[in-house]
């Protein structure tokens, strides 16, 4: 077990063929992530602004509150969280494995395959296709291709952990392996048992709970607490705190995690939220867990500063993480599910869980890994800290009115006495205060976007000077027929 | 790694018991549900929505009507109520007696025993179960909601956020088609200060011919179209308007019971 506590999860001696395998791939699945993010974010403010004026853009059917508001979430998990969780995990598995990526040319196809499966889902819900299942909208068609593009990215990851030429596993391993298994599964059950072959009843409402909490919270929770793994030591400069306590943060994560989920007030057997509420509370335990290895790991070392870029992402991101279980864990006890069940508190959980820890913690991962990816600089390497502080203000002006506004309305509405539109028009102030939150997310997303396309450009241009070079080279004196 | 296989299959079991658990396991208790009768009746529930009304369930989940309403009540706990029914051959004892007893709020043996005292004083009572919390006291229905009520709907449009009010019990609160038409066409025009975003694309509007149209809604006082317009439902209006119609989860049940 020696060897695992060695500082550099990575190989001593990096090997450029190593990084050059995954840059075709990555470019595909980062790209799209990146113009995802932006529609997102746009179709995110859409919705927003309708707790400004109802009637903004009510005559296009489109862009109704009910369609804009699911395809905005469905963007940002589809389109940017889950494109970006593959790149980030194929370049950690290639680079864990020693090898160069195993198949990068299915990992491309299956990156464009994923693009266009959320192209095809996000117009479904737009034109009212959408299948009425939360965190599970998009149409058949859609959710097809994403399936496919996931199982051959996942043969692609396979493989290159097959072929790894350091035999032990990392930690990252155990968390990024059991995702790839993990999301077939769920989507496949969802897909199936929902759209495919419908069960009868409220089953469905219990499936779906199951799904979008397995989803959010288990399948980001295992790629984002891989990832911050990998990458802790890493930009920190020491070892992963322990590999004994890690592991455990992963047995018990995946033991009680999995079961959170079903609502408190659900016209379910009591014996589900029962069964779902003492194992969100036991979530504690690899909350808990996850916070001490985060914090042995880096705390007080030298590299852990504000000027690093990656690692603030990914620290802000691991706070967000044990911020948004906490949320998790209260919104199960009896008492305040009362209170914040059916409120904004559910979806400021969400979008903390979403943005401030998944999103935060790929974007610290890109910033870090693309440039040795391609083997070109980002074209406005100052955009990135710029980047980071506009999210973490956005993420804050985002999930906090909206938590404050969550409680605000849970208490009004367990109050008979205060008219409906009484406990609509208490919760806009609160609302519209997340528009700002929405707004500067949108402008951190056109940053990040801006590098992206940038780099691609640049590694494009480069391409083609080389090709160029390549026709213009006169023929050798032996080439030429005499 | 030398024991893969091992690790691999407890990582399977750790993650499989879940599906089990939450994906097997309830459609093994609920898959099989047959249609129940109401308590104390031999009424069939649920019947299947009419089909106008189920249409409109699909015109509800493509407008992702469930992103703002719930379709789900909640109750806090069931209790018996003792309510006199007459108050017999000497109304003063009996009044006196009720005075000095607590009558609501009560569990069955206290509910039976009080009612023995007032039958024993010449009363008659009744007694009634009664459902309690904010849900039922802000009058969204009058029993929580049951795996029963949404044997034939797909898909179950459950929701999980109140922006605006709870519609499980929407056909009993409002069961004026008009009203929910003109409500779906201009909200803030039958309901003051409501944030609900206006569903005109739902409707036509129509320049009045020789005679008016039968479906054309009808506005309250100084809200509505143009003179010589007016405003019709498209098939999809006419469709959301019967499904919202079509909510009524108010009788009661062996799991949900109350006296209606």
């Amino acid at each position: 077990m020696t060897e695992m506590q060695s500082s550099d999860p990575g190989p001593r001696t990096p090997d450029p063929k190593l990084d050059a395998s995954c840059g075709v791939p990555l470019l595909a699945l980062f790209g799209g992530a990146a113009l995802w993010l932006v529609v997102g974010s746009v179709l995110a403010m859409i919705a927003s602004i309708k707790f400004h004026a109802p009637d903004f853009l009510a005559d296009c059917p489109w862009l109704t509150y009910g369609r804009v508001q699911p395809a905005a979430d469905n963007a940002l998990l589809y389109g940017f969280c889950i494109p970006a969780a593959l790149g980030v995990m194929l370049w950690i598995l290639a680079r864990l494995s020693q090898a160069p990526l195993c198949l990068p040319f299915m990992s491309v196809a299956a990156a464009n395959l994923w693009h266009l499966g959320v192209f095809v889902g996000l117009v479904g819900i737009l034109i009212g296709d959408s299948t009425g299942f939360a965190w599970l909208e998009f149409p058949r068609g859609g959710s097809v291709l994403l399936f496919a593009a996931f199982l051959l990215i996942a043969i692609s990851a396979a493989a290159t952990v097959g072929a790894r030429r350091e035999r032990e596993l990392y930690p990252s391993h155990w968390f990024l392996l059991a995702a790839l298994l993990w999301f077939p599964w769920i989507y496949a059950t969802g897909n199936l048992f929902l759209v495919g072959w419908p069960l009868r009843g409220v089953v469905q409402a219990a499936i779906d709970s199951w799904f979008a909490n397995n989803l959010l919270f288990v399948w980001l929770g295992l790629v984002g607490l891989g990832v911050a793994f990998y990458f802790m030591p890493k930009l920190a400069g020491r070892p992963l705190h322990s590999r004994y306590l890690a592991l455990f943060a992963f047995w018990t994560f995946i033991l009680f995690g999995t079961w959170c989920g079903i609502p408190q007030g659900a016209p379910l057997p009591v014996w589900m939220p029962t069964l779902s509420a003492m194992a969100t509370s036991l979530l504690l335990v690899p909350l808990l867990v996850v916070g001490i290895v985060g914090w042995r790991t880096v705390w007080g070392s030298v590299k852990s500063k504000w000027d690093n870029g990656p690692f603030c992402f990914i620290g802000s991101g691991m706070d967000c993480f044990l911020l948004s279980g906490l949320m998790l864990v209260a919104m199960a006890c009896p008492h305040i599910s009362r209170e914040t069940e059916f409120t904004w508190f559910g979806p400021a959980q969400t979008q903390l869980e979403l943005y401030g820890f998944f999103a935060m913690t790929m974007f610290g991962a890109i910033y870090h890994l693309l440039p040795r990816a391609v083997g070109f600089e980002w074209p406005f390497p100052k955009l990135t800290r710029v980047h980071f502080w506009i999210a973490l203000l956005g993420v804050l002006l985002l999930v906090v009115p909206l938590a404050i506004g969550g409680v605000v309305q849970g208490l009004k509405w367990a109050n008979p006495n205060i008219a409906a539109v009484d406990v609509s028009a208490a919760t806009l102030p609160f609302l519209r205060m997340s528009t700002t939150g929405l707004l500067l997310l949108l402008v951190g997303n056109l940053l990040f976007a801006l590098n992206i396309f940038g780099l691609t450009l640049v590694w494009k241009l480069a391409l083609l000077r080389k090709a160029m070079s390549v026709l213009k080279t006169p023929l050798a004196t032996s080439e030429v027929i005499p | 790694m030398k024991n893969g296989t091992a690790i691999f299959l407890a990582v399977f079991v750790a993650l499989g018991a879940s599906w089990g658990g939450f994906v097997l396991a309830p459609e093994w208790q609920l898959g099989g549900a047959k249609q129940t009768t109401v308590l104390n009746s031999s009424e069939l529930y649920p019947l299947g929505r009419p089909g106008e009304a189920y249409q409109g369930l699909q015109v509800y989940r493509a407008n992702g009507c469930a992103a703002c309403h719930t379709e789900q009540i909640r109750q806090s706990g069931v209790a018996c109520e003792v309510v006199l029914t007459s108050a017999g051959k000497n109304p003063s004892a009996v009044s006196n007696l009720i005075s000095t007893l607590k009558l609501n709020g009560l569990a069955k043996e206290d509910a039976d025993a009080a009612s023995d005292k007032i039958t024993a004083a010449g009363g008659k009572t009744e007694i009634h179960i009664v459902a309690s919390g904010p849900d039922i006291a802000r009058g969204w229905g009058t029993r929580q909601s049951v795996a029963e009520d949404y044997l034939y709907d797909y898909p179950v449009q459950l929701g999980g956020l109140r922006v605006g009010p709870d519609l499980s019990n929407v056909g009993v609160r409002e069961p004026d088609l008009n009203w929910q038409l003109v409500h779906l066409y201009a909200p803030s025009s039958v309901v003051k200060g409501s944030t609900m975003p206006p569903f005109r694309f739902l409707f036509e509007v129509h320049k009045i011919g020789k005679a008016p149209s039968p479906d054309a809604l009808v506005f309250p006082k100084g809200s509505g179209p143009p003179a010589a317009y007016e405003i019709v439902p498209k098939p999809e209006g006419r469709e959301l308007a019967a499904y919202l119609l079509s909510l009524h989860a108010n009788v009661p049940l062996y799991s949900a019971p109350f006296t209606p």
